[in-house]
């Protein structure tokens, strides 16, 4: 193939790494990404004209985000970089993007996707009020904007993220009331083997707990949600929990970052008809890879926390070796010693990220005891009790089907927010496996798309 | 191998056609087996555009159209369900002149089938739907029509159909259909046999596959519509509105539902896969439709589509259904091949089909729907 055209979905550390790996094979990649600037969501890069010193904003992690920052703006020159630009569809060796209101069809011979992830979310009541924030939008709104997304901040949730973002919020002088961790402590203890296979992020972590707590700030493990208090006008006022002591205890607060870990953003993956798998472990389909990253699908590859939440580091990784696989398959001889000390970090990689699953475990137990008043779809209003009703009166037991009575996962998200939970309410009320509930079938746009939107023919 | 099942009458293909026939078979006291290779009312029935439409059919089909829309109009009395529908007024409307005649033309004709519009133009139609782009040169009203829930009426049928005792089997996949001496021997892939003494296939694009097995092969094809919905806006738009065009490009219908989004769909149409039962939207189709639906009411351009869906339906050459008995075998019926324009259609089907497996007759003329009329064209 003379000059083939490769396009990398996302800027952040996955799609960086795979552009350099791209042009150092001689490639001249289009980076298509969303955001104004590159760097992805954990090194998110603050909007031009705003100064907060880099190590405020990522921390212990400061040299990894200038070295990404650094690598790309040496890449800008040799690459065809789009930012700003959504990927809003892909079909038929296209991919379809959005910028200023014109959508142009890109074709491609190698397609690597590294959309990232989003906070996966567990429905607890009150959870529509203003003041509710994901955690991943709490950091955003610290990161991008230099705001909290309150002043009196309650975290509530599970996984790095959790400790991370609290951590971040003290440190910037937000007022944080309590970290409230679903996971017990002896779950840690439990996956301290896996996580042992990098002790550096495990010591950091550790530390992160320690200067929590330094400050004054409660953390709470083996905590259950009960509830998010507040009323449509004010907004959230509180949160109460069940402590691991079985007493219940309300925080006041402004302001709830919510998450439990993170789930890939899949749609581009199934709109590009990759085969999907259940993960038992996390309980969630995820698309088909080999160690690489290649799909079922020839020519589109996956890399980064959009396939497996491997984290920062372990993007850097799969985003390079997804690169060095699309040129193999495009003919390139390839530097295999490099190739296999790569995987072998991914390897390591994939263990501590095996870990965090089992520190941090998703509580899908929860979705059984939501009350049926409880919001699960926000965007559409959708609550517990009508999904359980059309699963259990109307025979939805599939989750589309379930959709369809219910319109759960059918507002502006398409369930990106709310779907994982969905299914596990779907298949605690009938009590069927997880995996034959399913999962909501990815279709276009990945964000609503403006009607205003003329076709362009490059 | 167990026992098979026994029925009065098989019906293969538990869409909207499938579903409706095995209600109204119960409401006659006819016992039924309604058999489904998926989730009733999933395919064509499920992801079509809900249009409760009469106006532009063929002619000699409004018969047939009106006596269903009398059923969509005591649908929730009926079916004990709401299947959202909206009797909010259907409109076509035209760019040309040309069009405009032969929209005055079919009004004129459409009245001696029972089915009344109004012709609007000029200053009549901007006050009375301010809304409509300045292109739209008339409009045909039609007052009693309008729109429901695709998602709902044929899972609401299907439902109903078995709490009147209809015997309803999903996930069951069809092999082999055959009458021997003891009537209708019909074979699901897990070996499962059902027997009847009469059999419907009502399976939309997959019908060809079953009627060839009684030599009764047709032309049929199959494509995807292609559809989009917006985000919820306050509900403003209570007629349904159509373009009446000649040029593929230019089809395109739209909707508001209660709750806000606005449906819309037509233009050109993909090819679905009928292994996967999966369809696609063809990004290029959702752009076109974009430039299309402004041109009806450019206030849409300030909207955002939120998803985009697509299915498998079921075409004929002459654009019109496969509906009635069988040419060559006593005791077997058919109803398939929709032609895009079914959901309306499918109460009126249901009770129709019934009235035909009970009865050997019905009271609405079908006549131009039979599947003879392929035979025929075959020995021409």
């Amino acid at each position: 193939m003379a000059n083939p055209r490769v396009i990398i979905i996302g800027a952040g550390s996955a799609g960086v790494r795979a552009a350099q790996t791209l042009v150092e094979g001689g490639m001249r990649p289009i980076v298509i990404d969303e955001s104004a600037r590159d760097g992805g969501q954990i090194y998110r890069r603050q909007p031009e004209g705003f100064s907060r010193p880099k190590s405020a904003l990522y921390g212990s992690e400061t040299a990894r985000a200038e070295a990404l920052h650094s690598t790309f703006d040496d890449l800008k020159s040799r690459i065809d970089y789009r930012p700003r630009h959504l990927a809003w569809n892909i079909a038929d060796g296209h991919v379809h993007v959005v910028h200023e209101g014109a959508s142009d069809a890109l074709p491609y011979d190698a397609l690597i996707i590294a959309a990232g992830a989003t906070d996966r979310l567990m429905p607890v009541k009150g959870w529509h009020f203003a003041g509710a924030y994901s955690l991943g939008a709490a950091q955003i709104a610290l990161k991008a904007q230099a705001s909290a997304i309150g002043r009196r901040v309650i975290f509530m949730g599970t996984g790095p993220l959790l400790q991370l973002v609290a951590s971040q919020y003290v440190k910037a002088g937000a007022k944080v009331v309590a970290v409230l961790d679903t996971s017990p402590f002896s779950a840690q203890i439990k996956a301290l083997p896996k996580l042992i296979a990098r002790p550096d992020v495990l010591f950091k972590g550790i530390k992160l707990v320690a200067g929590l707590k330094l400050s004054g700030v409660p953390v709470l493990r083996g905590i259950t949600p009960l509830e998010i208090h507040g009323d449509a006008e004010t907004g959230v006022t509180g949160v109460s929990v069940r402590l691991a002591s079985g007493e219940i205890r309300r925080f006041e607060g402004d302001a709830v970052g919510l998450g439990y870990h993170l789930r890939p953003e899949t749609q581009l993956a199934d709109l590009a008809q990759c085969a999907f798998d259940f993960d038992a472990q996390t309980r969630q389909f995820r698309p088909r890879i080999d160690i690489d990253g290649r799909t079922s699908v020839a020519n589109v590859y996956l890399a980064g926390d959009g396939v497996l939440t491997q984290g920062a580091d372990g993007a850097e990784i799969s985003g390079r070796l997804a690169a060095f696989a699309a040129l193999a398959d495009l003919g390139h001889a390839m530097p295999d010693s490099r190739i296999n000390t790569l995987r072998q970090d991914r390897a390591r990689m994939e263990l501590f990220r095996e870990g965090l699953a089992e520190a941090f475990p998703w509580p899908h137990s929860l979705a059984a005891g939501i009350p049926d008043e409880a919001i699960v779809c926000r965007c559409e209003g959708v609550r517990a009790s009508e999904l359980r009703g059309v699963a259990l009166e109307k025979g939805a037991s599939e989750l589309n089907r379930a959709k369809a009575f219910s319109r759960v996962g059918m507002g502006r998200c398409q369930g990106r927010y709310c779907g994982h939970a969905a299914a596990e309410i779907v298949a605690a009320a009938t009590g069927l496996p997880l995996e034959k509930v399913g999962r909501l079938r990815g279709q276009a746009p990945v964000k609503p798309l403006a009607i205003s939107t003329r076709r362009v023919d490059s | 191998m167990s026992q098979p099942v026994r029925t009065d009458v098989i019906i293969v293909g538990g869409g909207i056609m499938g579903a409706a026939t095995a209600f109204f078979l119960r409401k006659r006291g006819r016992s039924v087996a309604l058999i489904e290779r998926g989730l009733v009312g999933q395919q064509a029935s499920g992801v079509n555009f809900g249009n409760v439409r009469r106006q532009g059919r063929f002619l000699p089909q409004l018969p047939l159209a009106n006596r269903s829309r009398a059923i969509w109009g005591r649908l929730n009395e009926l079916l004990g369900e709401d299947a959202e529908f909206l009797p909010s007024g259907h409109m076509r409307v035209t760019y040309n002149d040309e069009m405009t005649e032969k929209m005055v033309t079919y009004a004129a004709d459409a009245r001696h089938y029972g089915l009344e519009l109004e012709i609007l133009s000029g200053n009549t139609l901007r006050d009375r739907f301010p809304y409509l782009g300045p292109e739209v040169r008339a409009g045909s009203y039609a007052p009693l029509d309008g729109h429901a829930n695709p998602r709902l009426a044929a899972p609401a049928f299907g439902r109903a159909a078995k709490r009147e005792g209809a015997e309803v089997f999903e996930n069951t996949e069809i092999a082999t259909v055959e009458k021997d001496g003891e009537g209708f021997r019909v074979e699901a892939t897990d070996g499962r046999v059902f027997r009847g003494a009469q059999l419907m296939i009502s399976a939309g694009a997959w019908g060809n596959r079953l009627s060839s097995q009684f030599g009764e092969a047709v032309p049929l094809e199959t494509h995807g519509p292609q559809m989009a919905v917006t985000e919820p806006v306050p509900y403003a738009l209570e007629t349904v509105l159509g373009v009446s065009t000649n040029l593929t490009h230019e089809v395109v219908y739209l909707r508001q539902v209660k709750r806000g989004n606005i449906v819309f769909g037509g233009g050109n149409r993909t090819l679905p896969n009928l292994d996967t039962r999966r369809a696609f939207v063809k990004p290029e189709n959702t752009l076109s439709q974009l430039t299309q639906i402004t041109r009806i009411v450019p206030a849409l351009n300030r909207l955002n589509i939120i998803r985009v869906w697509s299915g498998v339906e079921s075409y004929l050459p002459d654009d019109i259904p496969i509906m009635g008995p069988s040419g060559k075998v006593s005791g077997l019926h058919y109803a398939f091949g929709f032609c895009g324009h079914g959901f309306q259609l499918g109460p009126g089907v249901g009770d129709v089909m019934a009235e035909l497996i009970d009865t050997g007759q019905t009271s609405t003329p079908i006549d131009p729907f039979l599947i003879s009329r392929f035979q025929r064209a075959q020995i021409l």
